[in-house]
């Protein structure tokens, strides 16, 4: 155990942590979105992240940038984020309504056991993880180098730089915001309504099927600007990332408490540092063995997650 | 009365199908006892051509391929078929894929396993089925320490290329502290031994990732490096995180130069860590640069394949004309072709092919490439000396 690297590097731990916990946590919304209403596990929607970052690249792609691009201007910087982040949310919103409509309502039509549920998530999240596969025929692709890594300023030693302002920030506003629209809005009272008690939500005028739409697309558009911060981050993208990332994102919803929004912000940030403390510690081979056994270890004292499972109650 | 009347007639189509099979069986056995048939005869690649490692494979496959298409044009009527046989680099699923190999009783010998770990997983089936193998890019030393008497290696091993990236980071670098990290897998970790034990006391510090696409996000190890403020960083493993770590570490200010084995020699490794943060990325390789083939090698690839060389491609042309001189040769058997691999000694297009204990290839034979990654493209640097 290497504690003196811990401490001496604590500080860029803590903040290479967050920003990593702040993509985990817009994904874990996702997931936490959907077992709130639906009491499912969309396995599939590690794929409507992918889908969201392969449209970012894309769509940077088509105004002729790749991996080599230097952007420079905070004006240029600003519209080619904007536009990617438009159209990434687009994409990965409009993947998860497909697989809500294709894969889902049937099922939930036929009052399909839950398991029928199950194996379909995986096996739409195989099957578009291979679509992409082979359309990039398994290579990755670059994104062009928008934000800089230059650290911007200090705090206590610590080098705070553009991308981790960006995606802390951006992960916090979009939480906010959700949080906000499913409390005040009429939507939002929908999706709460739906979640507590889908039948007696349709007996009060909630349209079902609406707001089960509302949710993937919700649950989309958080996944697709995590898409766009993970580009921005890591700058290069594999078809297969998705799987592990999505793992991760979907046990920071389990830690922080499924069908609880702010959970999955705390469970994202947490298994975040909780893998680079790991990291200092004992080696980076050791990080996702820290991160699972804390999982584990905290669901045997608290079985229902940090802050436990919300949506689904009353007050949520 | 019925049921018993269609068993009957099931038994009686049963029989007939065993009597037909025997036949063929007879008819097979009679042609081969006589000579007549040396023909149709086949050898297989074995390796990744899809998946995340898939570079590689395809560079060896597409060498096979010339070689057996020249083959097959100045032997038109007895042509020999190249059966790709796709692992994804997996040592999962090379147990199976070789059965699969060992059960086509026309394949008479095999360019590959093309991975370290395919090939521990593989080798015990081909040993025990004498089906000749000749792999172009699997470098764990302990794959020629298996007693496995069908495996050989037309390459140096990690022994040779380890050493050689130490002495690079040593002697040309002039690195003083260096960095050393390893992908865990039996290749990485084997080459990052190698490279501690030539550096000693220069290595300030070590670290080990996932592998295998597994992690993409090294914030972790890249914070390390960085307070470890060092000359040079190895890392052994292949090139997805390779590209990944690059890119990171010259995010975060390290500049400091990466010098990799052969795994990350791949254009896809330039196209991960962006052209600006893998210039200068050094890149050793237990071969020679493809373009330095000799003879008409990369022009006839190129018209075969529709692009250049990579990164072992003629070492798999090599492998795959070893094969195929064999069963010109007539060694059209299993153990014929075996024997006649063991015993060969020739040049190829490479290097000079004439294995020593165990399928290794002669250490006077081995020679140690670095390459550099400069404007975007890896071009040769220079050969390294052997201390």
């Amino acid at each position: 155990m290497n504690f003196d690297d811990l401490f001496s590097n604590f500080g860029t731990y803590t903040a290479t942590g967050l920003t990593q916990g702040a993509i985990y946590a817009l994904v874990a919304l996702g997931y936490t979105l959907v077992y709130g209403v639906l009491r499912l596990i969309n396995f599939a929607h590690s794929e409507v992240f992918i889908a969201g970052a392969f449209a970012a690249i894309w769509t940077w792609n088509g105004f002729g940038l790749d991996q080599n691009s230097q952007v420079s201007g905070i004006g240029s910087i600003m519209f080619y984020l904007l536009v990617a982040v438009i159209v990434a949310a687009i994409a990965s919103a409009g993947t998860a309504t497909v697989i809500e409509r294709v894969a889902y309502r049937p099922l939930r039509k036929r009052n399909a056991p839950p398991l029928a549920f199950l194996i379909t998530a995986i096996g739409a999240s195989i099957a578009i993880s291979e679509a992409f596969g082979i359309w990039t025929r398994r290579r990755p692709e670059g994104a062009p180098n928008l934000v800089s890594t230059e650290p911007l300023f200090h705090i206590a030693g610590v080098p705070i730089d553009a991308v981790q302002l960006l995606t802390v920030g951006a992960a916090l506003g979009m939480m906010i915001g959700l949080d906000l629209f499913i409390n005040r809005s009429r939507v939002g009272r929908g999706i709460r309504a739906v979640a507590q008690d889908a039948n007696t939500a349709a007996l009060m005028g909630v349209n079902k099927d609406r707001i089960i739409m509302m949710v993937f697309i919700v649950g989309g558009t958080m996944a697709g600007v995590a898409g766009l911060l993970y580009d921005v981050r890591i700058g290069t993208l594999t078809y297969s990332v998705g799987f592990l990332l999505g793992l991760k994102a979907f046990t920071a919803a389990v830690l922080g408490g499924i069908g609880n929004l702010r959970g999955a912000l705390v469970g994202g940030l947490l298994l975040g540092v909780v893998e680079n403390y790991a990291s200092g510690l004992f080696g980076t081979e050791w990080k996702d063995f820290a991160a699972f056994a804390l999982l584990v270890v905290l669901l045997m004292f608290r079985p229902t997650g940090l802050l436990g499972e919300s949506l689904g109650r009353a007050r949520a | 009365m019925r049921q018993k009347l269609a068993r009957v007639i099931g038994g009686a189509a049963l029989l007939a199908l065993v009597a037909g099979s025997a036949a063929c069986g007879n008819g097979g056995g009679e042609d081969t006892a006589a000579g007549g048939d040396q023909c149709g005869n086949k050898i297989a690649f074995f390796g990744a051509l899809t998946g995340s490692s898939a570079a590689l494979g395809i560079n060896e496959n597409n060498g096979a391929k010339l070689a057996v298409d020249k083959y097959n044009k100045e032997n038109p009527d007895c042509k020999v078929e190249l059966v790709p046989l796709d692992s994804q680099g997996s040592p999962d699923q090379a147990p199976q894929l070789a059965q699969k190999a060992i059960d086509d009783t026309k394949i008479l010998g095999i360019v590959g396993p093309a991975y370290s770990g395919e090939s521990e997983a593989a080798g015990p089936l081909f040993n025990e089925a004498g089906l000749v193998t000749i792999t172009p890019s699997a470098t764990r030393p302990s794959l020629s320490e298996q007693n496995w008497k069908t495996f050989f290696r037309a390459v140096g091993n990690d022994f040779s290329q380890g050493p050689a990236a130490g002495n690079y980071i040593k002697n040309i670098i002039k690195a003083e502290r260096v960095y050393v990290i390893d992908d865990q897998s039996a290749y990485g970790a084997g080459l990052a031994d190698e490279v501690k034990k030539v550096l000693g006391a220069s290595v300030v510090g070590s670290d080990k990732v996932q592998g295998e696409g597994k992690q993409t996000e090294f914030s972790g190890v890249v914070t390390k490096v960085k307070s470890a403020n060092v000359q040079a960083i190895f890392y052994g493993g292949y090139y997805q995180e390779a590209g990944l770590i690059r890119k990171q570490l010259t995010a975060a200010g390290v500049t400091a130069p990466l010098v990799a084995g052969d795994g990350v020699n791949d254009a896809a490794y330039i196209t991960s860590a962006g052209a600006a943060a893998a210039e200068g990325t050094i890149l050793t390789c237990p071969c020679q640069p493809a373009t330095e083939a000799r003879g008409t090698f990369a022009q006839e690839y190129k018209a075969l394949n529709g692009t250049d060389p990579g990164t072992y491609s003629d070492t798999a042309y090599d492998a795959a004309s070893i094969l195929l001189a064999g069963i010109k040769d007539g060694k059209t058997t299993r153990p014929g072709l075996l024997e006649f691999v063991k015993n060969y000694n020739g040049e190829g297009v490479a290097a000079t092919y004439k294995f020593v204990e165990g399928g290794e290839l002669d250490p006077a034979q081995v020679k140690v490439w670095a390459f550099k990654v400069t404007g975007g493209k890896v071009v040769p640097d220079q050969e390294i000396p052997k201390s």
